[in-house]
């Protein structure tokens, strides 16, 4: 990573306690200052500005005050508390409080003559000394313009509370609603000029999927990371964003081999998998990539290592049948505690669910092995845009877990062809092995090669191999045969 | 009869207002001047200062200075601004029948 070192003082932030924010936005909010939350409706701003309150209080015992122009307390108390938040309890403690301004729907308002909002500003001062806020919350700024005729006065008076938030150093966010998830910031086509830092949340409907991002789009005076992040939202903990590219590319490499579970593999690997590699298999349907993966655990399991696979397409039962015949007891693995098996179908959840549960049981269990048969499946959820910062952000995860990692991955045709994941992945994995199918003279036979060896040499021999009650057993190569890799296999021994 | 007409409906009128400014010190006489002549003898006038009593905003909901609250007769209605504006101020008030 490059080191830059700046000559002015940098602008102070403040974790947030998102998880994944904090990341995206190199260390939280700027300290003191405003910033913007822009959203269409249904962008989840008003959860993170409750969020943000919520983690101040959680993670060190930070005041906040919750200004609504728009839901009424009781709503709001009672909208979050399926996220594990108790807003009754915090106000009891005399950290949380209410600054209600949401609109009376039977009162209306008549205006004659010149007003500002210093009754707001007021409350505001009053709130912040009562319970010695540091953070502050503002929903939504839609709202009270809606609330005035005078939509000048509205916004001198947001620049006044802005600048006097600053004085009282409390660090603090306004949301705002926009019409379209690209182009202007805000409604009022003033929201940008009132906030030193703009944070955009979207939710974008991208081939009948729905997709959550963020996006900080000025950062003033400060780093931050670009573009948009994909974020999904979790029953008990909120906004969870997934920083892809906040990644740092500082992965130990090791030099230990482990075992393939499979001896001529093993070999034709010089030696085996180095120890914390990622490997990705891949071929057609039937080809052998679940035996492959089965031999992976059970090699695994064999040394003492704790192995873990997430299965995408094939039920419990479905697997320890097929290791049952294949010579291997699954269940002998499980019970000798070497063994979790976590089933799942692709459509349950969002990729960005997926993604946080698949994170959630690697930390408790803590494996040594990871295998995920087939990463492919899930394709089928997620747009490719989204499907790539899957597979780069499991992948990384990974390898900072400093365990080995098999992937599979279906190809969509039955004779050579490459999926989508190899495009996305082969860059980032250690290992490439390919499964293919062989038709010469009216039969199919199959065939496997080492394409890439991280650190290692290896064999490069397509060779034939066979599959028995004992498992996968190479043999030897097809040396009159070319173009299997192409799929379009070719007898050359009398050419 | 009116509600304004008849000496026994006591009008309670609230005027918030913060700290001692032209804005301020315009809706306190702008609006002793419309009572004068439309409530006479039938009404109180409570003035808020915010900046000594924040914490009396919370209640009615203010956020606009100055705002004024009919407590009484019911319904509560408001009115914000100095009140400059007479015609707009009777209408708020309901002493005068909303026109055009």
């Amino acid at each position: 990573m490059f080191t830059h070192v700046p000559n002015y003082p940098q602008i102070e932030k403040i974790e947030t306690g998102i998880i994944g924010f904090d990341l995206i936005s190199s260390g939280g909010l700027p300290k003191g200052r405003t910033t913007l939350v822009s959203g269409t409706a249904g962008s989840a701003k008003t959860l993170f500005a409750v969020q943000f309150l919520a983690e101040g209080i959680q993670r060190s015992g930070d005041a906040g005050i919750f200004v609504t122009f728009e839901e009424e307390p009781a709503d709001i108390r009672r909208n979050v508390k399926s996220l594990g938040w108790d807003i009754e309890a915090w106000e009891a403690e005399g950290k949380w409080l209410f600054v209600d301004a949401s609109p009376d729907p039977v009162q209306d308002q008549v205006e004659s003559g010149r007003y500002d909002l210093g009754a707001l500003l007021a409350r505001i001062e009053y709130a912040v000394a009562k319970i010695g806020a540091t953070r502050l919350s503002m929903d939504s700024l839609g709202a009270i313009f809606a609330q005035f005729r005078d939509a000048a006065i509205v916004r001198s008076e947001l620049f006044r509370i802005a600048y006097v938030l600053r004085q009282l150093k409390v660090t603090s966010i306004m949301t705002s609603e926009r019409t379209q998830e690209y182009g202007e910031i805000g409604r009022f086509g003033v929201e940008e000029f009132v906030a030193d830092n703009v944070l955009i949340l979207r939710n974008v409907l991208e081939d009948e999927k729905r997709r959550r991002t963020m996006e900080i789009l000025k950062y003033r005076g400060t780093s931050h990371q670009k573009g948009e992040f994909p974020f999904t939202i979790v029953s008990g903990r909120g906004i969870l964003a997934i920083p892809l590219s906040a990644m740092e590319l500082n992965q130990k490499s090791s030099i230990v081999r482990i075992s393939s579970g499979n001896d001529d593999l093993d070999r034709m690997c010089g030696g085996g998998f180095f120890r914390d590699s990622i490997i990705l298999a891949s071929g057609a349907t039937g080809t052998g990539k679940t035996l492959i993966t089965t031999e992976f655990l059970k090699g695994g399991a064999k040394h003492g290592e704790r192995c873990l696979l997430f299965a995408f397409e094939e039920s419990r039962e479905q697997l320890f049948r097929n290791a049952e015949g294949w010579g291997i007891d699954f269940e002998a693995m499980e019970t000798a505690g070497l063994l979790k098996v976590v089933c799942a179908y692709p459509e349950s959840a969002s990729l960005e669910d997926h993604l946080i549960e698949m994170k959630d049981i690697i930390e408790h269990y803590k494996p040594n092995r990871i295998a995920v048969d087939s990463l492919s499946a899930m394709e089928r959820v997620a747009t490719p845009k989204g499907f790539r910062e899957f597979v780069i952000s499991l992948t990384s995860f990974i390898k900072h877990q400093e365990v080995a990692g098999l992937f599979t991955s279906t190809t969509p045709t039955l004779m050579g062809g490459t999926s989508v994941t190899e495009t996305h992945i082969s860059t980032l994995t250690d290992s490439i092995i390919l499964l293919r199918y062989v038709e010469t003279n009216g039969s199919m036979r199959r065939g496997l090669t080492v394409l890439k060896m991280r650190g290692s040499i290896h064999d490069k021999d397509i060779l034939e191999f066979n599959i028995d009650g004992t498992g996968m057993h190479l043999g030897e190569p097809f040396h009159h045969i070319t173009g299997i890799l192409a799929g379009n296999p070719r007898d050359v021994s009398f050419g | 009869m009116t509600d304004s007409q008849n000496p026994a409906v006591a009008w309670c009128l609230r005027l918030y207002i913060a700290g001692q400014t032209p804005k301020s010190l315009a809706a306190i006489s702008n609006l002793h001047r419309i009572c004068e002549e439309h409530l006479a003898g039938h009404f109180s006038i409570e003035v808020i200062d915010l900046l000594e009593n924040a914490q009396l905003a919370e209640g009615d909901k203010i956020i606009a200075i100055p705002t004024l609250v009919r407590k009484l007769p019911e319904p509560i209605r408001k009115i914000i601004g100095d009140l400059s504006d007479t015609e707009k101020t009777l209408v708020g008030l309901q002493l005068k029948p909303k026109t055009g």
